[in-house]
């Protein structure tokens, strides 16, 4: 940065530019000399202007550096030897040495000896070295209350007027409580230029003490309310002031640019802002006179500007008329058109506050907002992109697209982010029609590139994957077509992770689907070949190259030769140096060969996600969360309940938004068939608290304990649910001896679509032997553990350990879903009854528990369990455990929360 | 209110600074460092506002300084900049065609000025002639008490 001085000396220096005279007289004349006596007997500290001159001819920072350090030394040094002659040019100095950024406090108190110095030129800079080095933090300044306390009695008004500004820019607290009353004093005192100063001063007072809370202000404080009221009765008196102010005499020293006195225009209306906020008769009197004064500043300079703006804003707060409004939206769009930056920053600015007060009016200015987008000014187009938003609905929501999808593919890197994820969110709200909205998120994708946040290629894969099947083909084939421009996948990796996903997941449609909108179709080799790019291209990141693998391993059941090819593809990544990549390799791997049966349907097409957008954008709150009702349900009852209940959900339709909050807190009765229509519980429904409820005691109230119902759309569901109750309970009462679930073992079978084998196989290793050999013996069906070394093993986690009670929770990943086996010891010496585990995991996963092995723990016994948990979302598992037995006859009940699971991917892309 | 104002040169340096707020001296120095090198990275047709933390910036350059102030979020932006204009005025009245330099050499009188326009981050007084007056007369009192151009014209100061 050196040299940094302008060689600018045209200027004359200060001293050839003499604007004092001296005044003499005796008294100073005799001064001089016994200051010149003083100086003969010490040497002469340098002068201000010469340390200022020998600072600025430093040519390094070096040689800076050492002129300060040299004459922080000797200032040093003359503050020690108490030189009282100097001191006040060696502050100076100091202060000077301070604002170039060197430690300068050991002049603080030097500052405070000036103060107290009875010369007047003492007193100016001491002041003012108070105010640049002491602050209300530190504790020195304690000591300058005295002094200022002295001088605010002075009679010299601009000792007083030190003395005000000092403590105005510096007040503590406790300063602020012991000169209150000087400075109450000093507001009433016929001097205007001190009354100006006191009266800024009490405001800086009044602001410190309440922050503090202060006993002496609380009286003020109690005034408050009457002064609010006092000052009400004003208004007419301050509209008359500014009515004269803006028709009135000139006063040339108070104007600018021949606007009189706008500093006082811009208070009073302020003021008259906060004296008609939510007061219709305040505001009453004042329209008249803000119409006035919006109709009649002149704006062709900032000033009039500046008064314009502090009058709409006025218009904004008070209870305005509707007209007055339209008026200063007016105004605001006058701004907007104007060429000084300035202005057009402030109207935007505006225009997002009262966007929400009044839209229609500011939908008007649109055009000119947009325009606004292309402003060279990152200020002016953040405001405008904010405001662009805000304005979007569903009339405007084509056009406003295209303009922000222009803007998103010129703008910088910042924006492209936030942008892309307000068009998202715009384009839910308010898209036309599915097709739209498809292509708007691909545009999106492709304009936004590599800034998209991760929350749109989720969302874009929602809306795909639950879109009607002609509109999953049409968008397949324009990712295919996007993905052909070239360099998409190194900067577009976004866009290249949803559209592998969509190939790989309508790979048939795509390849042979019907062909309706006559786009051009790749052959399997072309295919092959653009997946052969990605997966070794180093520009592609592992998230995508993990998208692009089970893409593939998708493709390799839809598409109908190149089989061989996709198998090679795979295998290749068998010794990926990404552990993650490798397992899905050996894993994928072995679904070419020893379990080539399992492939197809392990690799089924993904059923429609729901989006889970928040209700209340769009406005039907109950709507969006009904399809969630069956994962609500699920794990809590146990399996044979779980599919009867389900199948029962199923026949009751969509819109019965029932949520089984299977762990509520109220109790029920049977007769109480309003069953807790809590509403707001049920539109919320944070977590999903379930529990697996083996129905171990047979008290019917307990049973409906754990099926305390919540209903959103309650009367014509009722007839239903009481069916579900009954049912239910059939089970539950079922369930207390084994038999009843002997007695419909198919239902108890695990996973559905994958088999027993598969389910087993992927789950399981070594521990399937001990769990599924007690476990699925129970339910009579014979399930051969297979000796597989592909799954992951988690850590085994301790989720309890008391009283001589350890359960033990071992996670085991398998493909599709996370199994979990619990392990219950009992090291105590006592026989532990009716032992019942209840689990519950976040909404975002699905729970289902196996029956345990025993329901008793003898001393040195053993039970286990298997839960097998699905992640419905990226999340990470928590899991609360309730544990319930009974010991001696008496109940003891535990619980307890488990996390630090091992990583699950979500679903869809695993 | 404002809360607080800086004067720095083009390079960097800076020529004034007054808080209105208390703030650690750490803080001080890292808000003005980080102000500093934002002001001057930006180009000169863009706007003189800048949301920064919790409050506003607003700056306006003046040949080779810029004034720089620091207001909340409910002040008026447009009016900042009159202020500042104001205290530009008053700078220029008192020194005479104010310079860079004259800044430099007389800092404390610059902080003189500001002192009668603002006070605790307020507007204090509107009128141009009010505060040269009040400073004149300051001068005035301190010149009659100490001659210090007595001392100068001999050589001895």
């Amino acid at each position: 940065m050196y040299p940094y001085y302008e060689q600018d000396w045209s200027v004359l220096p200060p001293e050839n530019n003499r604007r004092f005279n001296p005044a003499f007289n005796m008294a100073t004349i005799r001064q001089a000399f016994t200051e010149a006596v003083e100086r003969v007997r010490m040497p002469t500290p340098t002068r201000l202007r010469d340390l200022i001159r020998q600072i600025r001819a430093a040519r390094t920072a070096a040689e800076e550096r050492a002129v300060v350090n040299k004459e922080c030394a000797y200032i040093r040094s003359t503050f020690r030897e108490e030189d009282s002659v100097w001191r006040c040019r060696n502050i100076a100095k100091l202060l000077y040495i301070h604002m170039l950024g060197y430690p300068a406090h050991f002049g603080q108190l030097e500052c405070l000896k000036l103060t107290a110095s009875t010369r007047f030129t003492d007193k100016r800079i001491g002041y003012l070295g108070a105010m640049l080095l002491l602050d209300e933090r530190q504790d020195v300044h304690l000591l300058i209350t005295n002094c200022l306390k002295n001088d605010l009695n002075s009679s010299t008004q601009f000792v007083v007027g030190l003395a005000l500004c000092t403590l105005g820019a510096i007040a503590s607290p406790e300063m602020a409580r012991d000169l209150a009353s000087e400075v109450e004093r000093l507001m009433k005192s016929p001097n205007t230029y001190i009354r100006k100063k006191a009266t800024l001063c009490a405001f800086r007072v009044i602001r410190r003490i309440l922050i503090t809370g202060v006993t002496l202000i609380t009286e003020m404080c109690e005034n408050s309310a009457d002064t609010l009221l006092h000052f009400k009765k004003i208004v007419p008196n301050l509209v008359r002031i500014l009515k004269s102010l803006i028709l009135g005499g000139y006063s040339p020293e108070h104007d600018v640019s021949g606007v009189s006195d706008p500093f006082l225009q811009v208070k009073i209306l302020r003021l008259l802002r906060i004296l008609g906020h939510n007061d219709p008769d305040a505001s009453e009197a004042m329209n008249d006179i803000l119409a006035q004064v919006a109709t009649n500043t002149e704006t062709s300079k900032n000033v009039g500007n500046t008064i314009l703006y502090e009058t709409v804003l006025s218009i904004m707060d008070i209870r305005s008329e509707g007209g007055l409004r339209v008026l200063a939206v007016n105004i605001l769009g006058r701004f907007l058109l104007n060429s000084d930056k300035n202005i057009r920053y402030v109207a935007l600015n505006t225009l997002l506050r009262t966007v929400h007060a009044d839209t229609s009016a500011v939908q008007r200015h649109r055009t000119t907002i947009l325009e606004c987008l292309k402003d060279p000014d990152v200020s002016i187009r953040r405001r405008a992109m904010e405001l662009s938003f805000a304005l979007i609905n569903a009339q405007n929501i084509r056009t406003m697209t295209k303009e922000l999808l222009l803007f998103l593919e010129k703008a910088d890197p910042e924006f492209k982010a936030q942008c892309s994820s307000g068009m998202i969110l715009a384009a839910e709200r308010y898209s036309p029609n599915s097709r739209w909205h498809l292509d708007t998120q691909l545009s999106v994708l492709i304009a936004a590139g590599n800034y998209v946040r991760d929350d749109v290629v989720s969302s874009t894969i929602q809306l795909v994957s639950s879109s009607p099947v002609p509109e999953q083909t049409y968008i397949t084939n324009r990712f295919w077509e996007s993905l052909q421009v070239a360099n998409h996948c190194e900067d577009k990796q976004p866009l290249l992770q949803v559209a592998v996903w969509a190939i790989g997941e309508y790979g048939d449609l795509f390849m042979y689907g019907a062909n309706e909108d006559e786009f051009e179709r790749p052959t399997e080799s072309d295919l092959i070949t653009v997946y052969h790019k990605f997966l070794t291209s180093a520009q592609v990141s592992i998230t995508s190259k993990q998208y692009a693998l089970v893409s593939l391993a998708k493709l390799s059941t839809r598409l109908q030769q190149c089989v061989e090819e996709i198998q090679a593809l795979i295998t290749c990544f068998g010794s990926h140096l990404n552990v993650d990549l490798q397992q899905r390799g050996v894993e994928f791997t072995q679904l070419f060969g020893n379990y080539k049966h399992l492939r197809p349907p392990l690799l089924e097409k993904m059923p429609a996600m729901q989006i889970s957008r928040i209700s209340s954008q769009n406005g039907e709150s109950g709507g969006s969360f009904d399809d969630n009702s069956p994962d609500v349900i699920e794990n809590g009852l146990e399996i044979g309940g779980h599919s009867l209940i389900e199948s029962n959900m199923n026949t009751m339709g969509d819109n019965t938004n029932i949520l089984l909050d299977l762990l509520g807190s109220t109790d029920l009765s049977t007769g109480d068939l309003s069953l807790a229509t809590d509403l707001s519980n049920a539109v919320h429904k944070k977590n999903t608290r379930n529990a697996n409820n083996e129905a171990t005691t047979s008290h019917s109230q307990d049973l409906l304990d754990l099926l305390d119902l919540d209903l959103s759309s309650a009367p014509p569901t009722m007839a239903s649910i009481t069916d579900i109750n009954a049912s239910a309970m059939n089970i539950m009462m079922g369930g207390l001896d084994l038999g009843g679930f002997e007695a419909q073992p198919t239902t108890l079978v695990a996973p559905p679509s994958n088999g027993n084998d598969l389910a087993s196989m992927l789950g399981g290793l070594g521990h399937v032997d001990i769990n599924s050999g007690s476990l699925l013996g129970e339910l009579h069906t014979t399930v051969p553990a297979p000796q597989l070394t592909m799954a992951g093993l988690g850590p085994k986690l301790t989720a309890l350990d008391k009283n001589g009670l350890l359960v033990q929770l071992e996670p085991v990943k398998g493909s599709d879903c996370m199994r979990i086996f619990m392990t219950t010891t009992n090291s105590s010496e006592h026989t532990l009854e009716q032992y019942v585990l209840k689990a519950a995991v976040q909404k975002s996963f699905k729970l289902q528990m196996l029956t345990p092995s025993d329901s008793m723990l003898p001393p040195g016994g053993v039970i286990t369990q298997e839960m097998q948990v699905i992640a419905t979302s990226n999340a990470a598992l928590r899991m609360r455990l309730r544990i319930q037995y009974t010991l001696d006859g008496k109940q003891v009940e535990e619980q307890t929360e488990v996390s630090g699971f091992p990583e699950q991917q979500p679903a869809p892309s695993d | 209110m404002m809360l607080f104002m800086l004067l720095f040169s083009r390079q960097g340096k800076l020529r004034l600074q007054k808080w209105y707020m208390a703030y650690p001296d750490k803080t001080k120095k890292k808000i003005t460092r980080e102000l500093v090198t934002t002001i001057l990275a930006r180009k000169p047709k863009m706007c003189s506002f800048l949301e920064w933390k919790d409050c506003k910036i607003v700056y306006k350059r003046y040949a080779s300084l810029y004034f720089c102030c620091a207001i909340e979020q409910n002040d008026n932006e447009l009016l900042t900049l009159e202020i500042i204009h104001r205290y530009v005025e008053l700078l220029d009245k008192y020194f005479g065609s104010v310079c860079e330099l004259d800044i430099i050499f007389n800092f404390e009188k610059a902080y003189f000025i500001l002192d009668e326009l603002l006070i605790g981050g307020e507007i204090q007084e509107t009128s141009k002639k009010n505060v040269l007056k009040a400073i004149a007369s300051q001068d005035l009192l301190q010149e009659d008490e100490t001659p210090q151009s007595f001392f100068d014209d001999h050589g001895l100061g």
